[in-house]
């Protein structure tokens, strides 16, 4: 029962912190507020709108029920590509950290994969499929892939070998070394990965679509430019960036956190953030 | 009946060899010391007693049933609580989780941590608290036989003694042999019934004495004497003297 009590408890700190935490995030965006705004007098509203303009034209967008379809289908193409290249990444990475020999051959050509700008993609992909859906998700996955392989195979090179021969000494084969060892120290390593796939993700997926005009908040953008309705334009902006916020905030970061619940450990009090 | 016998190990890294004609025995429910100069092999004779390398050439036949380990740092899992780490065996074995938590506790006890502790994390815990999550994780399975690799050489001394009679009572009350690999001869004493002396550069055993007495039983004072016999008398222990001089009262 004081177990219980205890773990409740703990966590409700946690989430506690984690609001606290929130505070500082807002005054930034304030702060990001008040130099939009100077901007805006400085420049006028037809350059620049109000940040009130915009978040105006935010809620008059947020009345129709359709341009809620057209973000989630921005969302959902983002993390159809983001979930696709997570597994490949991973699943790749994994692999190449064990042998060395595939990792010298992977290395380049993840450069290679880096090299290209995601706009070359598009390109290409809207050759090979044309302006549809599978276009997009292809896109996106392309791009988020190889941050996502560095990351697992980063993982499993530095994994720590002294643990490694603590597990063999207690019987483990390797499939048990892998799940009990391997992937609690992967994992400190993709999770930072992972969220800079998603960002890559949701941008990615916006630019394909403003290009291909294919719907999704890419295509309200590309609408919003041919009005030259700019308050419209910054509010389809505004968004995606939300749309990214929730999509990291509600499932990347939790996860990450409650996996990385040791370090929170190693803080001295009073410093915590 | 001896628990572990090796016969003509011999092992190399990249070409170089460490180790040659090792043979060595340890009966059930005896401490075997193993000592030496730092680097003539120790540790990679019982990382081959133990599974953990495999040998190029020889023969390791362990009739014991299973074995535990301590190495000469702890080896926790950082993101593991000390409750779960003392039950990693455990967990590899395939015990329930409800059963492991009891026996964790258990070992934990038998190795002096106290049981709100067990809920820390490594990064929380002292240095010697770590090596005591170690031997507790050692313990947890009821080995009838455990390696221990220099496990108490990065303690400072009260703490060395400590966690030395540690491992004589549990050895006694749970009757374990065990392959105890030390550089310091008045550990090697303190603890074991035997000693075995490896060569300078891991060419075999270079020789082994029973040392009088039963562990936990000697004094202070016989532990003294027969450390400076060996030491001042016995040709064996010459090449061990480089190191072991420093370690002197
Ligand atoms: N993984 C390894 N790869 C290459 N050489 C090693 C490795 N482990 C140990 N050695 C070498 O083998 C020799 C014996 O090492 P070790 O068994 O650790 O000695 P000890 O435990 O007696 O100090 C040393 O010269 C060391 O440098
Ligand atoms: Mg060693």
């Amino acid at each position: 029962m004081t177990r219980a009590a205890a773990i409740v408890s703990k966590r409700l700190g946690r989430t506690g912190r984690f609001l606290w935490s929130s505070w500082s995030g807002l005054a930034a965006i304030f702060l990001f507020c008040v130099i939009w705004q100077i901007g805006h007098e400085a420049y006028g509203a037809f350059i620049l709108p109000s940040p009130i303009a915009a978040i105006a034209a935010v809620l008059q967008l947020a009345t129709q029920e359709a341009n809620w379809q057209t973000a989630l289908v921005t969302s959902r193409r983002a993390l159809e590509g983001f979930a696709l290249a997570a597994l490949v990444g991973i699943s790749a990475g994994i692999i190449a950290g064990y042998s060395a020999a595939s990792i010298r051959l992977a290395r380049p050509l993840v450069t290679l994969i880096l090299g290209v700008p995601p706009i070359a993609w598009i390109v290409l992909a809207m050759i090979w499929f044309g302006s549809t859906d599978g276009m997009v998700v292809t896109t996106v996955a392309i791009a988020a892939t190889p941050a996502a392989f560095i990351g697992a195979a980063e993982g499993i090179m530095t994994r720590d070998r002294g643990l490694d021969d603590m597990a063999r000494a207690f019987g483990a084969g390797p499939w048990r070394r892998f799940s009990t060892l391997a992937v609690r120290h992967v994992a400190a390593y993709v999770f930072p990965a992972l969220v800079l796939t998603l960002g890559t993700a949701f941008k990615v997926a916006v630019m394909a679509e403003v290009l291909s005009n294919s719907g999704g908040i890419g295509g309200g953008l590309a609408r919003a430019r041919s009005n030259l309705d700019v308050s419209e334009a910054m509010a389809w902006v505004l968004i995606s960036v939300v749309a990214l916020i929730a999509a990291e905030y509600g499932f990347v970061r939790p996860l990450h956190s409650e996996l990385e619940r040791w370090r929170e450990a190693a803080r001295p009090w009073g410093v915590r953030r | 009946m001896s628990a572990l016998q090796l016969s003509g190990i011999g092992h190399a890294y990249l070409g170089r060899t460490v180790l040659d004609h090792i043979d060595l025995t340890v009966g059930a429910g005896e401490i075997v010391a193993l000592v030496g100069p730092s680097g003539c092999g120790k540790s990679t004779l019982v990382h081959v007693a133990a599974g953990i390398v495999q040998p190029l050439r020889g023969r390791v036949s362990a009739t014991y049933v299973r074995h535990g380990m301590v190495f000469q740092e702890p080896r926790l899992m950082p993101w593991a609580t000390a409750r779960d780490n003392i039950a990693y065996p455990l967990r590899l074995a395939g015990v329930s989780r409800k059963e492991r938590r009891a026996r964790a506790e258990d070992a934990a006890a038998r190795s002096s941590l106290d049981v709100e502790d067990l809920d820390k994390f490594p990064i929380e815990l002292s240095g010697g608290m770590r090596q005591r999550v170690a031997i507790a994780r050692a313990l947890a399975n009821r080995p009838d036989f455990v390696y221990f690799d220099e496990p108490f050489t990065a303690l400072d001394v009260a703490l060395k003694r400590r966690m030395q009679d540690l491992v004589i009572s549990a050895a006694r009350d749970e009757r374990f042999g065990a392959l105890f690999v030390t550089h310091d001869l008045f550990e090697a004493v303190r603890i074991a019934h035997r000693i075995a002396v490896m060569e300078r550069r891991g060419q075999g055993i270079a020789g082994e004495r029973v040392i009088d007495g039963v562990p936990g039983a000697r004094e202070d004072r016989q532990i003294f004497e027969i450390v400076m016999r060996y030491l001042g008398e016995d040709s064996l222990f010459h090449h061990v003297n480089d190191i072991d001089e420093r370690r002197l009262p």
